[in-house]
């Protein structure tokens, strides 16, 4: 610590490197939104100046509020991100803390077969996956899409949460055992609470991807009841024409949701960090 | 109320033998101290007993009756952990008061007990608190009440002091005999500090690898050891252990003899020998000898000495407290 500030050169270089990389990260979506409020003449003309009092316009919300059911979109997209969390957070942090907490016969290897959804990617099985749903009548569901995230994110949500678990003390497991909690309570009362910070970052890790996921919405839900945020912008990039004022307005309307999602595990995070003492 | 019987309690992790068959009786009232070399068991002997890990075989008697398939909360035991394991989203009072709620006691009794608890452990000021607001000592003092609000048969500790500075463990070591004077409850405890084991215990339970090398009053363990495991175990510093036929002895394969039951003088005595190094403690002085019969010999006298190193002086041994050791390192039954 100290030897940092005694160094203002290294900190202004540091500094400088996270400001750059920001700047970069936030380039794109600047610019996304910067352009949604423009006509699409200044679009094409100057895509880099603000909208000034001749180039601003609303007319990409305008199109995207009249066409389609983007409020429903909005709707399918949150609720297949919103339950898809939680059951990975359930099903994951429980058996995490099995896994963890349980001397069993194959343990390890069970563990192992978890985590190998980490390295084999989902899609791969999208033909087997959609026979499975056909099958079962969960075409154009979006219990579909819910099953299938569920799927892709609880691997890693496995992998994270058992490290995490090993670290709560055992001694505080086997104080609860004493005083009579069932091993349900020890693990909603004691141990969730004190990996709170990993269910966030799990949280975070899982949500952006189910969010922006145009493979599975196309492929198992593209009727326009189930459609996602993502799959309804589709319809504005044509094959010859691409309305792209109706484009990037949808794309910045699809950015509010998980921001607002973001900063409510974030705020978990940090609380998490700072109030997590056991001994 | 609180009696304790085990026997030939074996518990093995996979194929790696933890505990080897201990039988051992404790009388209701009675404060026991477990002792032992780091890894030989202890912990697990203790949640064995309060039920949180299971036997491979054996049988666990609290109170004359098997507790084999009772858990944890109905056996009548409290536990006191080394790492206090306070719920940290809890306030003080109600870690404290978990256990009972959980029983289903009702408010009043609770709050009584809790009470009462409090005020023998002077954490009235505390209880609103949370654990991150308390200090090492409070959080410990906490685990101890939270244990005593159970009103259990057995009280249980694994190490509950080690993790306090010398002065409070000092402190927190009065307070814990004054409870067991006070209540009469049985305890258990186990510990790696010897002093606590000497000062507290009725009774000392000397493991080693698994197994009981011997139970006894601290005196009983200090003056005769079963063999030499025990004797260098008890006692601090440990005791000279001397081959025998380098002194000529045939009644015995190794002589023990207490560093304090050696006495020191310059002008005469049974072992000739140099001092190596001195450690002035003020109310003891240690001195390190190099004999030429014995080797290696650490001497502690009383008060303070003026020897340095490369001192030639004499040890004389107390003949009347040195032990004797047959080749499997039992003691050997008589003691001159
Ligand atoms: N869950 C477990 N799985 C496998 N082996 C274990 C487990 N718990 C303890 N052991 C082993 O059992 C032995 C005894 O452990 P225990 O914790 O009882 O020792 P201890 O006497 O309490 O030691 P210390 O004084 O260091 O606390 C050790 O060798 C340890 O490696
Ligand atoms: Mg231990």
């Amino acid at each position: 610590m100290s030897k940092a500030r005694s160094a203002p050169l290294r900190t202004a270089l540091i500094h400088l490197a996270l400001i750059s990389y920001t700047l970069v990260a936030l380039f794109p979506v600047f610019l996304t939104l910067v352009n949604s409020f423009k006509n699409r003449n200044a679009i094409f003309r100057e895509p880099m100046s603000l909208p000034g009092p001749s180039t601003f316009s609303l007319i990409g919300y305008e199109t995207v509020i009249a066409q389609g059911d983007f409020l429903g979109y909005f709707q399918n997209s949150l609720i297949v991100t919103v339950v898809s969390i939680a059951l990975v957070l359930l099903f994951g942090a429980m058996a995490a803390f099995a896994l963890s907490e349980y001397r069993f016969r194959g343990n390890t290897l069970l563990g192992l077969y978890l985590a190998l959804g980490i390295m084999i990617p989902i899609r791969l099985g999208t033909v087997a996956i959609l026979q499975g749903m056909v099958a079962a009548g969960l075409v154009n569901t979006l219990t579909s899409l819910i099953l299938v995230y569920t799927a892709q994110g609880l691997p890693l949500a496995i992998f994270i949460l058992s490290e995490f678990m090993r670290t709560v003390s055992d001694d505080l497991k086997n104080a609860g055992r004493i005083d009579g909690l069932s091993e349900y309570s020890i693990f909603f009362r004691l141990v969730l609470p004190l990996v709170r910070p990993a269910m966030a970052t799990v949280a975070v890790f899982t949500m952006i991807p189910i969010w922006n996921d145009l493979w599975f919405p196309l492929i198992l839900a593209p009727g326009e009841e189930t459609k996602t945020v993502t799959l309804g912008a589709q319809m504005f990039i044509g094959q010859f024409v691409t309305n792209w004022n109706a484009v990037l307005s949808a794309l910045s309307l699809a950015i509010l949701p998980v921001m607002v999602l973001y900063v409510i595990f974030s705020r978990q995070l940090i609380r998490g960090i700072t109030s997590g003492a056991v001994k | 109320m609180g009696s304790l019987q085990l026997k030939s309690i074996r518990k093995a992790f996979g194929t790696h033998d933890v505990l080897k068959g201990i039988d051992l009786d404790v009388q209701d009232g009675e404060f026991v101290i477990f002792v032992g070399p780091s890894g030989c068991g202890k912990s697990t002997l203790l949640r064995t007993i309060a039920g949180l890990e299971d036997v491979s075989s054996g049988s666990i008697r609290i109170d004359g009756q098997e507790v084999a398939g009772i858990p944890p909360a109905k056996r009548g035991i409290a536990m006191v952990f080394q790492s206090y394991a306070l719920y940290p989203h809890l306030t003080v009072k109600d870690n404290m008061g978990l256990g009972l709620k959980q029983a289903g006691t009702e408010k009043a009794e609770i709050d009584t007990r809790v009470a009462k608890a409090s005020g023998m452990l002077s954490l009235d000021p505390y209880l609103a608190r949370r654990p991150a607001e308390l200090s090492g000592g409070q959080r410990q003092r906490v685990a101890i009440g939270r244990a005593i609000v159970r009103e259990p048969k057995l009280f249980l500790f694994d190490e509950p002091l080690s993790n306090l500075d010398a002065a409070l463990r000092v402190q927190t070591r009065l307070e814990i005999a004054a409870l067991h004077r006070r209540l009469k409850a049985t305890m258990i405890y186990v510990t790696h500090d010897q002093v606590e084991a000497m000062t507290l215990a009725d009774k000392i339970v000397v493991l080693n690898s698994g197994a009981i090398e011997q139970v006894g009053s601290p005196m009983e363990l200090y003056n005769k050891p079963a063999n030499i495991f025990v004797a260098g175990f008890i006692g601090s510093p440990q005791m000279n252990f001397i081959p025998a036929e380098k002194l000529d002895d045939t009644s015995a394969k190794t002589l023990g003899i207490r560093p304090e039951h050696i006495s020191l003088s310059r002008d005469s005595g049974d072992w000739k020998g140099k001092v190596v190094h001195v450690e002035h403690l003020g109310a003891d002085t240690i001195v390190y000898l190099e004999t030429e019969v014995t080797g290696l010999l650490t001497v502690r006298l009383f008060g303070e000495h003026a020897y340095k190193p490369d001192d030639v002086v004499f040890a004389t041994p107390d003949r009347e407290r040195l032990h004797r050791f047959d080749s499997d390192d039992r003691a050997v039954a008589v003691h001159p």
